[in-house]
């Protein structure tokens, strides 16, 4: 294959573009990409102060990668969730990028901060594994990343996610998620950062050969606690359509974006408050956050692991 | 051809020469869920591999 672009050799194909590009045509193709997605949802200005996710996986190390390339400066965040090796490897894979290129990681241990690690908590509260992580990570992401002057909380959500979560919330009409399913979740309250994600428009596959070819280094390594099958499936079924129908995840996608805005349309806004025992926003008197951590520690005659 | 898969960490030998595309379907992956490097750099699916060759497949679909 040829590349689109210069007519040499071509390293990367993107089957739902019906194209190929050489090395550097493709990294300009996946910037133009990535520069799109900011632009069109307004997800970073000039006054903004960014800060990444970064879990040590092949998304978020891309995304804080290309970002870098094209001339965003952003620090990163790393939670480490106690879950064994796997939370050690992640970090060290976070913070090996950090030091390689010259950037700020802030990283936060669960554990150290509150006690317990993901695996406690879980058998703790009898909650599944991700659920806990997933209510622990939203809440602290947001609020390391207040206390520490930044607004904007980027992602490295992509579009295979995004078609996924979709196909899930619409199997069970999980209406109140799909409201929430956008690029951009805009800041409701002083204390909520607004949250992007600039790779929505790139797929897993687009997004690893980039980081392939930046020399990102990630953890390939799945969570041992993933009761991500079900996602898994979803993105399996979808690129199975994709290899029948190149282009299926994106029109998905985008189509929602396009015409599902009328659920938004059709709810009426949340109303937040401050949790009434740590001031972060929630709808209820005492967050989640704080209601699970009670829960947590209630019982001390619980396994400790 | 000695194949190297990431993320289960195995080799598994393939007879012969074949395409990339050729490849993945004998080992049973589909094309957009993986990614194939030939000798350490990334090559399309219509590039022949030939029997001296160092091949890896990143799979490329996480879950979370
Ligand atoms: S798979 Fe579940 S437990 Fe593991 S990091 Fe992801 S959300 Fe957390
Ligand atoms: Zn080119
Ligand atoms: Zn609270």
């Amino acid at each position: 294959m040829r590349c689109r672009v210069c007519g040499g050799q071509a390293c990367v194909d993107v089957k739902r573009s019906n194209t190929a590009f050489c090395a550097d045509c493709y990294q300009q193709y996946f910037q133009r990409q990535v520069a799109r997605a900011i632009k069109k949802h307004d997800m970073l200005g000039t006054d903004d102060r960014p800060v990444i996710a970064v879990s040590g996986g092949k998304d978020s190390l891309t995304l804080w990668q290309v970002l870098l390339d094209m001339g965003y400066r952003a620090d990163g965040l790393h939670l480490n969730l106690g879950i064994g090796e796997y939370s050690v490897n992640s970090q060290e894979k976070a913070a090996a990028f950090a030091e390689s290129r010259g950037v700020k990681l802030i990283t936060i241990g669960v554990a150290e901060e509150y006690g317990y690690g993901i695996p406690q908590v879980a058998k703790r509260t009898a909650r599944s594994a991700c659920s806990a992580c997933g209510l622990i990570k939203r809440y602290l992401l947001n609020k390391v990343a207040l206390e520490r002057g930044f607004n904007v909380l980027v992602t490295g959500h992509n579009l295979d996610d995004e078609a996924a979560a979709l196909l899930g919330n619409l199997l069970r009409w999980q209406s109140g998620y799909l409201l929430r399913q956008s690029p951009v979740l805009p800041s409701t309250h002083p204390k909520l950062l607004r949250r992007v994600k600039p790779l929505f428009r790139l797929t897993e596959r687009e997004i690893a050969a980039y980081g392939l070819l930046r020399g990102v280094d990630w953890l390939v390594d799945e969570c041992p606690l993933a009761a991500g099958a079900a996602t898994l499936r979803y993105k399996e079924v979808l690129n199975q359509l994709e290899a029948d129908s190149p282009g299926t995840k994106h029109h998905f996608y985008f189509g929602f974006l396009e015409k599902g805005s009328s659920f938004a349309a059709a709810s009426p806004p949340v109303e937040l408050r401050e949790c009434a025992r740590c001031g972060q926003p929630t709808t209820t008197e005492v967050c989640a956050f704080c209601r699970l951590w009670e829960q947590v520690k209630r019982d001390k005659a619980l396994p400790v692991t | 051809m000695k194949v190297y898969i990431r993320q289960k960490k195995s080799t598994v030998d393939v007879e012969g020469s074949c395409s990339v595309l050729e490849l993945l379907r004998r080992l049973g992956y589909s094309q957009e869920t993986v990614l194939v490097l030939r000798n350490g750099g990334l090559v399309t699916p219509d590039v022949r591999l030939s029997e001296e060759d160092e091949v890896e497949i990143i799979p490329v679909i996480s879950g979370g």
